[in-house]
């Protein structure tokens, strides 16, 4: 047998392959949409033709198995064609509204539950961590199961005065949109790191280490007669991209390491504009296998925007109008000295008014 | 009592969500790998630490990106994850597949693999993950046997990736899987063989609803809008005034940013000349209300995670532009900024970094844009200014 050949630079598949025949038909040529039921689109066409979709979660981390699973419920519902969604979702696209529920019931037997549509809480983007990665603070895939168990009903049911997207990153380099999420469960470290500084020559190259950090809190230096660096403990916030630059710096510390709580960023557009996700809590314990801080101080947020944001009002947009201390007051949470940005554009951020609410 | 390897983990499996403690211990029936990843992993739990190190170059012949380095620093323990690399697989444009498609790659993945996958990073690729060393050549030879190729990765054209688009979204104004296949094809070499400074990440979103996050997430980000008026069906309207759940007024007038909208109980009016193209009206009302018949897309820059100088949205640069193919107007703004990036970028800076140290005025300048008010939200507010024009006596 001829052995396979190898080629380069043939770029991905051509998705007009994978598009079901009423997409390909009416591609361009949609007119609008309806939610039928939680987890239930129709997209009607000029045409008058229709495609439904039917949206399943998943927990991201698939193995092949549940892969060929799926795979199987396309064949048997949606003529073998599905995709997934920019949040770990599995959409299956049915030109036969008589197959939605049937496909229902099979997705649910299998764990795979039916939701995250229009005003939900869908399926958390989410990182790495412990799973997969030499810089988490925290791990993602245990972070994200213990919250959406816990917020389980809000998935199922479209309850929410607006959608909430929730995301989790386990180091500051953020491999996911956390800095622009409704609620971002972010993974801290809180120590400097520790250089090994027997091996930091043959590991690192001290310039780019040096240049690596963003607070200058790192210069060249000797230690035992060796080429080597070191931390003014004062400027490190902890970052760890110097270890990113440089392995023998390893800022890991299960003592201290932990997770920050940041709410009311979004991306969309919609009514007020993208901004980014402000602190709510600085600090929570790394508590696995469940986390139960982390479950509580999320549940209680949800919770409160649940009861007083008004309809289609995004958390950041809830909390802007009832104002950042009435935010505080509402979760009873603490506000702290590390609420105050002391970074770059930290006055931004100050108060230059005095129209406060008492 | 239990003999369980993993008893902290078996708590992960408790509770409505779908468990990927379960999808573990399912690949872990098929691969050794996968079983190593559940020890290590419980063991990451026990001592709330990680149990990987740095990625190594690993990578396969003739390409610089697509396979991320991982290996253990408790390889004597888990050996069979003592290597446990990434590869990431270039995704089709809006993450459709067939049944088949998914089944071909499954069986190379079976073959070669941890039998864990990721659907999908956060950049957008189809992510196997965890395998060794030796097997990387064979994975990707019987991917491109298939017509699958790798993504990017370290300081190169990261995977493009787009939102769902026309292929099944009314709201979208410009083809977004057509230019992500067409940019995906057109920049091969600067995505499997990094020599920027830093990664380069394009996103494609249809609309200003920007389902993927490109304004947060992307170095060049196409944000779909349009120019002309909003499209109304009056009679579609109706059913929503007369529908008791739903309130125009206040679920929709008011709420329009712009105020350019007006209601009194039967006629919807629009001032399209002062509508910002937020999209609210439009997601409120999707029957009644659509994107206008004069679309393209506004062109931002910038956007990134806080490593190193701290987190930034893009920027508009281009307020408008037409989206047909061959996108060359597109293509040439791209090549003028690569070349400015090669000029001014340093090791490790994003280019929105780089235009914040070299000031977006001056970047606009080398590209060859002219100023223009949109690129800000308010002009300068610092007498700090340096003049580049003056006079000398004759």
């Amino acid at each position: 047998m001829a052995a396979p050949a190898r080629k380069t630079d043939i770029g991905p598949p051509h998705y007009e392959k994978f598009l079901h025949p009423v997409i390909k038909e009416n591609y361009g040529k949609w007119k609008y949409h309806e939610v039928l039921k939680s987890g239930v689109l129709v997209h009607v066409a000029e045409t008058g033709a229709k495609i439904f979709t039917v949206r399943a979660a998943s927990p991201r981390l698939l193995s092949s198995t549940t892969i060929l699973l799926v795979c199987d419920l396309a064949d048997k519902y949606s003529n073998g064609y599905l995709r997934f969604t920019s949040r770990n979702n599995i959409e299956f696209m049915l030109d036969n509204e008589a197959n939605i529920d049937p496909l229902i019931n099979e997705l649910k037997q299998n764990n795979l539950p039916v939701g995250g549509t229009k005003n939900t809480i869908s399926n958390i983007v989410h990182t790495q961590g412990w799973v997969h990665c030499h810089s988490a603070a925290t791990d993602a895939s245990g972070l994200v199961k213990v919250v959406m168990d816990d917020l389980f009903e809000y998935f199922e049911e479209m309850t929410l005065p607006h959608k909430v997207k929730i995301a989790v990153a386990c180091c500051l380099n953020m491999c996911g949109a956390v800095h622009c999420s409704d609620i971002a469960i972010l993974g801290v470290h809180r120590r400097p790191p520790k250089i090994d500084h027997a091996n930091l020559k043959n590991m690192c190259e001290i310039p780019s280490t040096v240049a690596s950090c963003p607070t200058a809190a790192i210069r060249p230096t000797y230690v035992d007669g060796k080429p080597s660096v070191q931390i003014d403990e004062d400027r490190c916030m902890f970052c760890g991209n110097c270890f990113s630059v440089c392995p023998a710096m390893p800022i890991a510390d299960p003592l201290n390491d932990g997770v920050s709580i940041w709410v009311g960023g979004k991306v969309s557009n919609a009514r007020t504009q993208p901004t980014f996700t402000k602190l709510a809590i600085p600090y929570l314990p790394n508590n696995p296998p469940r986390w139960t801080e982390v479950t509580d101080a999320i549940k209680k947020i949800v919770t409160i925007y649940a009861q007083d944001a008004e309809k289609y009002e995004r958390v950041g947009e809830w909390i802007e109008r009832i104002g950042w201390a009435r935010f505080f007051e509402f979760t009873g949470f603490e506000f702290t000295k590390e609420h105050i940005d002391d970074f770059k554009y930290a006055g931004l951020t100050y108060r230059r008014t005095t129209q406060m609410k008492f | 009592m239990s003999d369980s390897k993993s008893p902290l983990l078996d708590e992960l499996e408790k509770g409505p969500w779908p468990s990927f403690v379960t999808e573990i211990k399912k690949a872990a029936e098929k691969s050794p790998m996968a079983q190593g990843l559940l020890e290590q992993l419980e063991l990451s739990y026990k001592e709330k630490k990680t149990h990987w190190k740095h990625g190594g170059i690993v990578g396969v012949k003739g390409y610089g990106g697509g396979i991320i380095g991982r290996y253990s620093d408790s390889g004597d323990k888990f050996p069979d994850v003592a290597h446990f690399h990434t590869v990431r697989v270039n995704q089709p444009s809006g993450w459709f597949y067939t049944s088949d498609a998914l089944r071909e790659l499954m069986a190379i993945w079976e073959r070669h693999g941890s039998c864990l996958t990721n659907f999908h990073g956060s950049t957008g690729d189809t992510v196997f993950l965890g395998t060794k060393t030796p097997e990387l050549e064979g994975i990707f030879t019987e991917l491109s046997e298939k017509g699958w190729d790798l993504g990017g990765s370290g300081s190169d054209v990261r995977t493009p990736s787009c939102c769902v688009g026309p292929a099944r979204c009314e709201f979208a104004c410009y083809d977004t899987l057509g230019l992500t296949y067409d940019l995906t094809m057109s920049y091969q070499d600067e995505l499997h063989r990094p020599f920027f400074p830093y990664k380069w990440k394009f996103k494609m979103a249809g609309c200003p609803n920007d389902c993927v996050a490109s304004i947060a997430r992307s170095d060049f980000s196409v944000i779909g809008t349009w120019k002309d008026s909003i499209q109304m069906d009056t009679e579609a309207v109706k059913e929503y005034a007369a529908d008791a759940n739903f309130n125009i007024q206040k679920y929709v007038v008011n709420k329009c940013p712009s105020k350019c909208m007006s209601w009194d109980g039967e006629k919807l009016e629009i001032d399209n000349k002062n509508c910002v193209r937020c999209m609210h009206c439009i997601n409120t009302m999707p029957k009644a209300l659509r994107p206008g018949k004069e679309k393209g897309a506004a062109i931002l820059i910038g956007a990134k995670a806080p490593i190193v100088e701290g987190a930034q949205l893009a920027s508009v640069i281009v307020p408008f532009m037409e989206m047909k193919p061959p996108y060359q107007e597109l293509k040439d703004l791209i090549a003028a900024i690569w070349e400015f990036w090669d000029e001014n970028g340093v090791a490790r800076e994003r280019i929105g970094e780089c235009i914040q140290r070299v000031g977006l005025g001056n970047f606009v300048e080398q590209i060859g844009l002219k100023p223009i008010p949109q690129m800000v939200l308010q002009p300068r507010d610092n007498p700090y200014i340096f003049y580049e024009e003056y006079l000398e006596e004759e």
